[in-house]
């Protein structure tokens, strides 16, 4: 008798069409991930023990990502337009204060000027900040009248010989122009990004690394078992199918506990994050993990999965098979 | 129905090793039907064990699972379905005068009903030939008599059953085939 003979008597003896074989191959599947989820149950505190690192390592990232996506709210779009902030000098009257702003409001390279008064600043800083109440406990006012303007050309280069050149009149005592801070957080986002990416690649090779040694575990284990099986005649891809799908759900769970670990940390970090902004930019509304994110996560935690199961199967079985060849 | 017999080292355990393709002749072919297992790819392997059974001395069941289980390991290999495989499981309990330790584990049972699930694991897919590697190894004359009055049960039905065996005593009881390897040469003796 011949092998293919050998198989379709195997078949006729089933005696079943094509398609009952593709439903009876999909109920199989179905049947042996549960029976590894089954047998990874019985042996609850290890699984646990390994679920919980792997949610903290794929955690890291991911909280870094979704920080990082909270904090590009803080650069503005492109409809902001850059202010030139000219802090004037303390001894300047009134008077002198409103020929300056005038002045200025003459310039072509200007779009708009805003003046603000000593008194207008202590009033605005004590409605805004906590600290409003220590100007009360001052004589005089401490802050200066400020002339806020917009520049024309808002091209950077232009924008900072404007400044230098507003820095140098006798009236003004700074010139600051805010895009600076925004190119500083621009900097500083977009390092934080690199990390975060340079941190996600070393976290995943450890996902990879803990999930091969522990499926390794699983099979050396299990060893009796798959010689046996292969002894009554299982095929490779039969032997290996509960350890790949093993692999595939700890990926897919450790995953989906790292993401309830990033909605914890986040809301841990809430409060002070949103005290700090609300200096800077007034209310922050701290977003969790954005969906692109949460898909990213949970793909690449099953495939890193199954990768990592495929790589010690096919090391382990390796060793396994050389006796039946 | 044939025995298997000769002294240790005499190479029972390669020729069922050949048989079982386990190992692969240096030299010559081995036959099976009319298979040659040399001719075997790697994929074919897997559907050849199909159409044997094989019984081990220390019967090789898996601890960590019911009697059920353990029974029905090769008909999940070959792809049944649960409904079939539940009535051949039982069928081949029947067989073996186990059917009330369905549920239990091996180690709850005697060696030689565990030898006795060893059988019924390797009848359960009814294969055509059946290989027994020293199943009578640690049972008392008795039990040992038990298991091979059923082996020749199997082979009134037939199927091919080749036992691999030291026990004198036992094959010329038995009164069949004797094949005796003496240093890897075969002696056939009625």
């Amino acid at each position: 008798m011949s092998s293919s003979e050998i198989r379709s008597r195997g078949a006729s003896d089933l005696s079943v069409t094509r398609w009952q074989r593709i439903k009876h191959w999909a109920v199989q599947h179905r049947l042996e991930s549960v029976d590894a989820v089954k047998r990874q149950l019985q042996n609850r505190l290890s699984t646990l023990v390994t679920l919980l690192l792997l949610a903290v390592v794929l955690a890291v990232p991911t909280f870094m990502y979704s920080l990082l996506g909270n904090l590009k709210q803080l650069s503005p779009g492109t409809d902001f337009e850059p202010q030139l902030a000219l802090y004037l000098s303390p001894e300047l009257k009134a008077d002198e204060l409103d020929r300056f702003s005038r002045s200025l409001l003459l310039r072509d390279d200007l779009l708009s000027v805003e003046l603000i008064s000593s008194d207008v600043g202590a009033s605005e800083f004590k409605s805004h900040s906590e600290l409003g109440e220590l100007i009360n406990l001052l004589n005089e006012n401490p802050l200066p009248a400020v002339v806020l303007a917009i520049p024309r050309d808002q091209d950077p280069e232009t924008m900072k010989s404007l400044r230098e050149s507003m820095a140098a009149l006798p009236e003004v005592d700074v010139a600051e122009l805010d895009v600076e801070w925004l190119e500083r957080l621009e900097i500083i986002l977009g390092s934080f990004s690199s990390i975060s990416f340079v941190l996600a690649l070393l976290l995943g090779m450890t996902v990879l690394l803990v999930i091969a040694n522990t499926i390794r575990t699983m099979i050396s284990s299990r060893q009796e078992e798959i010689e046996v099986s292969l002894l009554i005649g299982a095929t490779g891809a039969w032997v290996r199918r509960p350890f790949l799908y093993a692999g595939l759900l700890y990926g897919f769970f450790g995953a989906l506990m790292s993401l309830a670990m990033v909605y914890f940390s986040l809301a841990l970090v809430e409060a002070p994050l949103a005290e700090l902004t609300e200096l800077y930019i007034g209310r922050f509304d701290l977003q969790g993990p954005d969906l692109s994110l949460i898909m990213a996560l949970l793909l690449g935690g099953t495939i890193l999965g199954w990768i990592g199961a495929f790589m010690a199967v096919s090391r382990q079985m390796g060793q396994l098979t050389q006796g039946s060849d | 129905m044939a025995f298997l017999t000769g002294h240790s080292g005499a190479g029972k355990s390669t020729l069922l090793k050949l048989l079982t393709r386990v190992e692969k002749p240096s030299r010559g072919d081995v036959w099976v039907g009319d298979q040659n297992l040399s001719e075997l790819s790697r994929s074919e392997i897997p559907h050849y064990r199909r159409t044997l059974g094989v019984v081990y001395q220390n019967h090789r069941l898996l601890e960590d699972r019911t009697v059920y289980q353990n029974i029905a390991l090769p008909l999940r290999i070959a792809g049944y379905n649960e409904e079939d495989i539940g009535r051949r499981v039982r069928a081949a309990l029947d067989r073996v005068g186990l059917l009330a330790s369905e549920q239990k584990f091996p180690q709850a049972l005697s060696s030689g009903e565990q030898q006795r699930i060893g059988i019924a694991r390797a009848i359960v897919h009814k294969p055509r030939v059946l290989i027994a590697d020293e199943p009578t190894g640690n049972l008392d004359p008795r039990l040992s008599l038990d298991i091979m009055s059923l082996f020749e049960q199997f082979n009134r039905i037939g199927t091919t059953v080749l036992i691999a065996t030291h026990d004198v005593a036992l094959i010329k009881r038995m009164r069949h085939r004797v094949l005796i390897l003496d240093k890897g040469h075969l002696r056939h003796v009625q």
